[in-house]
């Protein structure tokens, strides 16, 4: 289990990390906190000619609130999120999620970027940061762009990223007050990857919201319109309006063909529902 | 110096460890912390097919003297683990393939460089020109007429097929008969650290030195020994600390074999460092059962008889020192556990397929024949309309028939089963448990009660593995005890610890007899230069066995002491007597340390007759019977099951056990915590899976699921100790207990929780997808299930 040979370079501002992407003819592999890269290359699961390692780059690790917006750098850990080393707008759900990420060593490393870029589909951010609205901020050579985390994902271990370009950030949206939220993952064990994630963000006073069921086969399922989730409508009562069969139907027309899954799926969906009728005390201390 | 008065560090006392001040602090050495001057590592090769022919093996022409095959390996001999069992089918494991891979993982070349990571390139450049032949993964279908054939010249795939029966047809006109087909799923020991070895040639003293993470120097050497066609004494195996074993370090490794050739003939060390890919997907597997069981009884629960048909999937191969029938064979004999009844038949196979061999893990074949009998007797009590521990009453051997010999001629040498059992009822509340379930929980789990009653034959000897006729008997056990000239105490025992803490525990046993303070006493073990001949650590053996080899040791140095200390006091020997690190005299008395010096400082003081033998003793021992102490416990658990999601959280466990008397009672609970963790992992998480051609599911631990720390939960533990009356200090073997009973325990627990809903789960790892399977079966309507 050692990887194949690699040439490392580590750049240390995003131009040179796009010149180098440019002008390199070999295959290569970004590196971030490579909690899913390092075993994947120690298996010799992937062989890239060169790795750019791109934690040294320190716009990466910023994290500031621009209008209202969160934008996280890439390298930014899922401890920073956990810790509060970094803003919120998201009344804490960012950071409830992150404390339940795998373990903390991984935490100490794994980065939001990174995980959103290598797209495991049972992953947490892939299916949080969609239920939340959040885009990502991709840079190439020609200039930044924005994309949707749903646009962006487009397939387990897929993503929408053109050869030269970078994820740079992610931006995620306040979370209005009054705005409802909804988490829930099932695993066999803490720690593990998850086997089903319900997650919604609901605004009964606006009577819209979004609901995502994750760790499917490919990208999160996404409902940007949550209300046939909830019989047509989305208000105070949303909770007591769940229809099951509504999201069996469209699990079953996403190509779920086992039950099973698609109970297990169902369920923890009805629970991220009676989270966010219900929400749960934030369990970690505000940073200072 | 002796111990000071008050204290108290023998036979009995919890000790915290001596070895745990380098173990917790990252200062103990493993193979892996073996740095030797020019040392070179190697990667294998290993096939990535579960059954082929081997065509050809292509090396690179710039690697040429860097790869190894068999071919280069002519002369060395295949692994032979026979069984003296009549009809078992004899199969020979070249460490290197020739001809025919047989499993996925096994070794087909192995290529050496300076560094593992240069040498994985090595290896990555071998192109192996396979034929792929059809597999058989599933133990069942590898049984039948037409399967593929794993060792063509056996003409099926059948290592050795077994049958007692005493009087079954007794039993047939039972009222109550419910039969159940119950698996264990394929398993991977996992400690901590994995196998390594580093071999070189000391030319000094012309010897193979082969540094190993074993449980068994001494098998090992034999096993070298035979396999490279070289003297003993030229070969010495030293076992470092060991990082957890199980089992696992309990054989001979076909990668020991190749790095020992290497180190004869390259000129540098080499070292090979299992990773846990090999580990996981060529190595360590074990458990694999499946039990066809009926239970025949009568209306009030009393058992009439078992009738069992169990197969167990060895594997490729035989693995040696223990073969590939010693879990199957032993099903037949203990699967009645701890319970009395007339009438018995049990029929097993061992059955070959293209998987790794089975191998021998902690409980060995108890922790599969337990969860299948005490699933059963669940079985027989729902039938009955009893409460489970009705059934277990019943049918428990009780203590007035102690010592007692069961239907398959087991000796159950003391203890008093029906009390564990209470006792661990009253521990867990049984009562209150049953009236919360009756109450239902706010958050719509279930709550369910699960027991599991089991004995463990620990220590069996000579008379027993006679019988097995596999490569090691185990015979007496020998220790070495020397006293210092400043009178501190060094054991030699040929046994070897991975990390049950034998270093404090035979220093407390001799502080018993010499009373020499246990910070005072080395333990040298792991090492065939240095240390008596044993089989090693296997089979809870350790504090019957070498405990007691030690003790006799140090009783033998204690007599002598007296003598020479009975002349400095000039009184006469049978006058004196030794206490406490002390020979008391009639007028006068002398602390150890003293006689220690004048034995080898002052020798101008001793007696002209003085034993010339002086203050160094091997002795060896046996116990009384050497047909194995019975240790035994009552497990019970209570488990909340969420039914919608499969969850199952552990709300309270509780173990009452009795391992005779306790040597160290906090290493015992250790022992325990430790097996149930492992136990928790059999009952709900843990299972190596394959695909339709034979190849493994898992390479790493993100697929292959061990309980954290999250998963288990914190235990109660009540202690009975019957002393054994066979052993030197009454003590019993416990080592394996712990990982016995939970699976047992656990998916009886789950099965109470869920039996409302139509559902039985009879498959170890009982997980969530499991149990949501089965509760969306049962829901469905019969008309849907009876198309299905």
């Amino acid at each position: 289990m050692k990887p194949a040979p690699f040439a490392y370079e580590r750049p240390r501002d995003l131009a040179t990390l796009l010149a180098r992407l440019a002008e390199v003819t070999g295959s290569v592999k970004l590196i971030a906190g490579g909690q899913s890269l390092g075993p994947m290359l120690n298996l010799r699961l992937v062989e890239p000619d060169l790795i750019l390692d791109i934690t040294g780059l320190p716009d990466l690790r910023q994290a500031a609130v621009e209008g209202g917006t969160l934008v996280l750098g890439a390298c930014v850990t899922h401890a920073d999120i956990e810790d509060g080393r970094v803003p919120d707008v998201t009344g804490g759900a960012l950071r409830r999620v992150a404390a339940a990420i795998a373990y903390r060593p991984v935490r100490n490393r794994g980065t939001v970027g990174g995980s959103l870029v290598h797209a495991d589909p049972a992953a947490d951010w892939v299916t949080a940061l969609t239920a939340l609205g959040a885009e990502v901020e991709i840079a190439g050579r020609t200039g930044r762009r924005r994309l949707p985390v749903e646009r962006f994902v487009t397939g387990a271990l897929e993503v929408a990223l053109e050869r030269g370009e970078v994820l740079v950030a992610v931006r995620v949206p306040a979370r209005p007050k009054g705005t409802a939220w909804g988490y829930v993952k099932h695993c066999a064990k803490i720690g593990e990857f998850a086997h089903a994630i319900g997650a919604v963000r609901l605004d009964p006073a606006a009577g819209c919201g979004r609901a995502v069921i994750g760790a499917v086969e490919g990208p999160p399922l996404l409902f940007a319109d949550a209300r046939p989730l909830f019989g047509g409508r989305i208000g105070p009562d949303f909770a007591r309006h769940f229809d099951p069969v509504a999201a069996d139907s469209a699990l079953a027309a996403a190509g779920m063909a086992d039950p099973v899954e698609r109970h297990v799926h169902v369920t923890v969906l009805a629970r991220a529902v009676a989270q966010a009728a219900r929400p749960i005390p934030m369990p970690l201390t505000e940073a200072a | 110096m002796s111990a000071p008065i008050g204290s108290r560090q023998g036979v009995g006392a919890p000790l915290p460890r001596k070895e745990d001040d380098r173990l917790m602090r990252g200062r103990g050495l493993y193979v892996g912390d073996i740095r030797l001057p020019r040392m070179q590592d190697v990667a294998f090769v290993r096939s990535p097919l579960a059954h082929a022919r081997i065509r050809a093996i292509h090396v690179p022409e710039a690697h040429r003297g860097r790869v190894f095959t068999a071919a280069d390996l002519a002369g060395v001999a295949p692994i032979r683990a026979v069984s003296g069992l009549p009809g078992f089918k004899v199969c020979e494991q070249p460490p290197l393939a020739l001809g025919k891979v047989r499993q996925v993982g096994e070794l087909v070349a192995f290529c050496v460089a300076p560094t593992r990571a240069e040498a994985e390139d090595v290896a990555a450049s071998v192109v192996l020109d396979l034929e792929e032949l059809p597999a058989v993964h599933d133990m069942l279908a590898a049984r039948e007429p037409g399967a593929a054939l794993v060792h063509e010249h056996w003409g099926d795939n059948v290592f050795l097929e077994t049958l007692v029966d005493v009087g079954i047809a007794s039993a047939l006109d039972a009222p109550i008969r419910v039969s159940r087909t119950i698996t264990t799923a394929r398993q991977c020991m996992a400690p901590i650290e994995g196998r390594g070895v580093v071999a070189h040639l000391d030319h000094r003293l012309d010897q193979l030195t082969v540094h190993t993470a074993s449980q068994m120097p001494h098998i090992v050497r034999n096993g070298l020994a035979e396999c490279l066609g070289i003297a003993q004494e030229r070969i010495r195996i030293v076992s470092p600390d060991v990082g957890g074993g199980f089992g696992y370090k309990a054989i001979l490794l076909a990668e020991e074999i190749c790095l020992s050739w290497l180190a004869l003939r390259c000129g540098h060390p080499v070292r090979w460092l299992e990773d846990r890919r090999e580990h996981l997907t060529a190595n360590a597997n074990c458990r694999e059962h499946h039990y066809c069981i009926t239970a025949y009884a009568e209306r009030d629960g009393t058992l009439r008889g078992i009738d069992c048909e169990a197969t167990v999937d060895s594997g490729a191969y035989s693995a040696y020192p223990f073969s590939a029938c010693l879990e199957a064979a032993q099903v037949a004999s203990i699967l009645p556990g701890p319970y009395d009844f007339p009438a018995y038949r049990c029929r097993t196979w061992s059955v070959a397929t293209n998987k790794c061999p089975i191998l021998p893990y902690r409980g060995v074949a108890r922790t599969g024949v337990c969860f299948a009998m005490e699933l059963i007797l669940d079985a027989v009590a729902a039938e009955a309309g009893l409460a489970p521990e009705v059934v277990r009453e019943k049918n428990l051997v009780r203590p007035e028939q102690m010592p007692f010999d069961n239907i398959t001629n087991k000796h159950f040498d003391s203890g008093d089963y029906p009390q564990a059992l209470a006792r661990a009822l009253a521990a867990i509340d049984a009562e209150d448990v049953r009236a919360r379930q009756r109450a239902g929980e706010p958050d719509g789990r279930r709550i369910g009660l699960g027991l599991a009653v089991y004995c463990e034959q620990a220590a069996h000897g000579t008379s027993v593995y006679a019988g097995w006729g596999i490569p090691m008997v185990p015979g007496h056990e020998q220790a070495s005890a020397r006293l210092t000239p400043d009178g501190g105490l060094e054991l030699r025992v040929g046994a070897h610890s991975h990390g049950q803490g034998l270093e404090t525990t035979l220093a407390q046993v001799a502080h018993e007899i010499l009373g020499v303070p246990v910070a005072r006493t080395r333990l040298v073990h792991g090492d065939t230069a240095a240390t008596p001949y044993s089989t090693g650590a296997w089979g809870s053996r350790m504090m019957v066995m070498v405990g007691g080899a030690v003790a006799a040791a140090c009783e033998a140095l204690r007599e002598r002491a007296v003598r020479i200390g009975a002349h400095l006091l000039q009184a006469e020997p049978e006058a004196c007597r030794y206490e406490a690190g002390r020979v008391i005299g009639p007028s006068g008395d002398l602390p150890v340390e003293e006689i220690a010096r004048t034995w080898y400082r002052r020798p101008q003081d001793l007696a002209p007759d003085t034993d010339p033998g002086g203050l160094e003793v091997t002795a060896g021992y046996k116990p009384v019977r050497d047909s194995g102490t019975f240790s035994y416990a009552a497990h019970a658990a209570v488990v909340a099951v969420d039914p919608d999601l499969g969850a199952v959280e552990i709300l309270d466990y509780v173990v009452v056990e009795d391992g005779g008397t306790l040597v160290n009672p906090l290493v015992v609970d250790g022992q325990i915590y430790g097996g149930l963790a492992q136990g928790i992992g059999t009952a709900l998480y843990e299972e190596m899976r394959f695909d339709g051609r034979g190849q493994p599911l898992a390479s790493t631990f993100a697929d292959y699921l061990l309980p954290g720390p999250a998963e288990v939960p914190a235990i109660r533990i009540e202690h009975m100790e019957t002393p054994s009356p066979y052993t030197r200090f009454g003590q019993k073997g416990i080592g394996e207990g712990g990982a016995i009973a939970p699976p047992a325990a656990l998916a009886n627990a789950i099965n109470d929780a869920l039996r409302p809903l139509g559902v039985e789960m009879l498959h170890s790892p009982v997980t969530p997808r499991r149990i949501v399977e089965a509760i969306l079966a049962a829901r469905a309507p019969a008309r849907t299930r009876a198309a299905a």
